[in-house]
């Protein structure tokens, strides 16, 4: 994939690419509103991160003590080395209870294993039941957010989807009546499902609990009508205490939406009675991650989303840029980790303009690390051949002072005169929606000279 | 087994340098008046926030409830509060709270800095009836008002098998061009009463486990 091409794709349509950006920036806002009312703010998140520095430290054993502690209030555990296996375990589950409907509420991580394709094709019915979620299933889509997955959508595109699949007026685009069709539509969903599958924001070691946190109460309603539960986490979700969770709850809600904390935080210990649930645990390469001393810190990651909604990049480029599941500056990370030759394109995604850092509520290092990330394509020989030229032609220029002398000069006497075909064209990505700047009749040197002696 | 052991020994092999556990205890904001605090909150995320001195006051502000006096079917497991017509425990299956109109549930504790209630599945026999209900109603002592969220947790013990909430506000959804919508697929209204005087530190350790006696500190 290149980010470059489809970003294109995305800013063709100028009006649109604005009105997402707005939309991105409204949430940003509001983010920041949220955390001017906690004046504690920085030591949440340098708390936060400490707590995640220890737990990766110590993950092995409190990996064992979390199996050790759900299995103890009756939850069954399974360990999934990557995605194939994961969905296999799930699989399986669902068909010893000869499950056919399943409801889902958001997890980034069967996204991530493209859970639901491969369940429609063994038969099961899969139901995203987050609102944003369905709206993106229905138009047969991946979520373009990771907390907003429909946010590339108007509410006229959703209207006209609605129309189509839930039979509501045509032309209806009033939000709160779309939101009250969807909800008879899941509402029977809910009702007739046979089992529920959350995701998990955190998972406690000590307790053998966790916590899935939503807005609108869908995971709850999944999981508290049919029997069965299933709940799918990475294994970077979690952390020692129950106390923790204090620090994380306080950050989540804030960073993600501006919201104090979501309307719904459950807190699961042990399957409900005469239920039964299901924990799966899934490495898929974040144990890999955690030996790269430079990027572990990507594993702090608790998918608010902030550094989507800041980055100047993402906001114009849109989710679907980034060809992955998670997009945005920390999707520009993880894809590289996965498939480094695939997503050479993503670290280049960015200003380095460092927001994203400046909002990140766990502290990940994001702009240093999409500058690492930089470093490691180039020498695993990943960059394409303009830039590798460009870089190798700058090098040899700079490090020979005659031949940078000369080569301004050349440049500024030649490239005023050259036909415009000759500078703007496919070699010149720079100049694809710009022109280039005027050439300067004289260098820095020469004006430097120049003044210098009049005054000297 | 094959596969734990592979995810143990990778993650063991990649063990990054030892750092401490942090302390989170004894910290976060604290407010001059936190049932006025918690108030402000629980209304800025779409609930309703209710002083009530006795049960009495409680059913006077039910019966003006639009939600509540239109309310066909009603859960209460406050005794005392509402008039029931729907008995949880009589009920086999989760479903057929489907059309429960309206249901009133004790929650244990509420937080200031974020408006939300505490509540478990201790005593509630199908908890779906928290969020299949139209509209809800919370019923919490007034002298259980917490600052913030780590004073919340040092209240909290998770020694058994249970499930617990903290429930803010309405279900809602924002993921339609960004345009809140209160009443997503849960409850479209949040009532939450606070009982009794303000003054008194009444919160309870909020979560008993179902089985097992409960470890719960205050």
């Amino acid at each position: 994939m290149k980010h470059p091409e489809l970003a294109a794709e995305f800013v063709r349509n100028g009006p649109r690419a604005h009105w997402h950006d707005q939309a991105l920036w409204f949430v940003r806002a509001r983010r920041d509103r949220a955390v001017q009312q906690v004046p504690e703010w920085e030591w949440l998140r340098e708390t936060a991160s400490r707590i995640k520095a220890h737990t990766f430290a110590n993950l092995a054993g409190y990996l064992e003590q979390f199996e050790a502690q759900a299995t103890r209030l009756g939850a069954h555990v399974h360990w999934a080395r990557d995605a194939a296996e994961h969905n296999q375990i799930v699989l399986g589950i669902l068909q010893r209870h000869g499950v056919r409907r399943l409801v889902k509420s958001k997890s980034m991580l069967t996204e991530e294993c493209h859970l639901n394709p491969f369940l429609e094709r063994h038969g099961v019915e899969v139901i995203d039941t987050d609102l944003g979620e369905r709206i993106v299933q229905l138009a047969g889509e991946p979520p373009s957010h990771i907390v907003l997955p429909a946010i590339h959508k108007t509410k006229e595109d959703v209207g006209a989807l609605f129309h189509e699949h839930l039979h509501t007026e045509k032309g209806a685009s009033d939000p709160k009546y779309l939101a009250e069709a969807a909800r008879r539509h899941l509402r029977d969903k809910f009702l007739a499902a046979e089992a529920g599958l959350t995701g998990v924001n955190f998972a406690v070691a000590e307790t053998g609990g966790f916590v899935v946190c939503t807005n609108e109460g869908n995971a709850d309603l999944g999981v508290s009508l049919p029997k069965l539960h299933i709940a799918c986490m990475g294994i970077e979700k979690l952390i020692p205490r129950a106390r923790d969770l204090g620090v994380f709850l306080r950050l989540l809600g804030r960073s993600a939406t501006g919201q104090p904390i979501t309307a719904y935080s459950s807190h699961f210990h042990g399957p409900r009675p005469e239920g039964e649930l299901h924990i799966v645990l899934v490495d898929n390469g974040r144990s890999d991650l955690l030996g790269r001393e430079e990027f572990r810190r990507s594993l702090n990651c608790i998918r608010c989303g902030a550094c989507m909604n800041t980055c100047p990049v993402y906001r114009r480029s849109g989710g679907y840029s980034y060809g992955a599941t998670v997009p945005g500056p920390i999707g520009s990370i993880l894809s590289p980790a996965r498939d480094p030759a695939n997503y050479a394109s993503l670290p280049y995604a960015s200003s380095l303009c460092g927001s994203c850092t400046d909002v990140c509520p766990v502290k990940i290092d994001l702009h240093h690390q999409l500058l690492a990330w930089r470093r490691e394509l180039a020498h695993r020989g990943e960059l394409p051949w303009s830039k590798r030229f460009a870089m190798k032609a700058a090098s040899v220029v700079l490090r020979s002072v005659t031949l940078y002398r000369f080569a301004g000069a050349v440049a500024r006497w030649l490239v005023p005169k050259l036909p415009r075909f000759l500078v703007y064209n496919r070699f010149n990505a720079w100049g694809r929606q710009r022109e280039l700047p005027p050439f300067p009749p004289k260098s820095f040197r020469q004006l430097y000279r120049e003044r210098h002696g009049k005054q000297g | 087994m094959a596969s734990r052991d592979d995810i143990l020994r990778a993650v063991r092999t990649h063990r990054p340098p030892p750092a401490d556990l942090p302390d989170v205890g004894g910290q976060g904001i604290t407010y001059l008046d936190r049932p006025r605090q918690f108030a402000e909150l629980l209304e800025a995320v779409g609930g309703r926030c209710v002083f009530a001195a006795d049960l009495a006051e409680v059913n006077r502000v039910l019966a003006a409830l639009p939600q509540y006096a239109t309310a066909k079917k009603i859960v209460s497991l406050v005794h005392g509060a509402g008039a029931a017509n729907v008995d949880l425990n009589r009920i086999e299956d989760p479903h057929e709270l489907e059309d429960v109109d309206f249901a009133i549930v004790h929650g244990r504790f509420s937080v200031a800095e974020n408006g939300a209630v505490w509540v478990t599945d201790e005593g509630v026999r199908h908890r779906a009836v928290l969020f299949l209900v139209q509209h809800l109603a919370l019923v919490i002592p007034a002298g259980a008002i917490l600052d913030n969220m780590h004073q919340a947790y040092e209240r909290l013990s998770f020694a058994g098998p249970g499930f617990g909430v903290f429930i803010s506000g309405p279900s809602k959804t924002a993921d339609i061009e960004q345009s809140l919508v209160i009443g997503a697929h849960g409850p479209r209204s949040l009532t939450v009463f606070c009982l009794g005087d303000v003054g008194q530190d009444t919160a309870p350790s909020g979560y008993a486990p179902r089985t097992s006696t409960s470890t719960g500190s205050t």
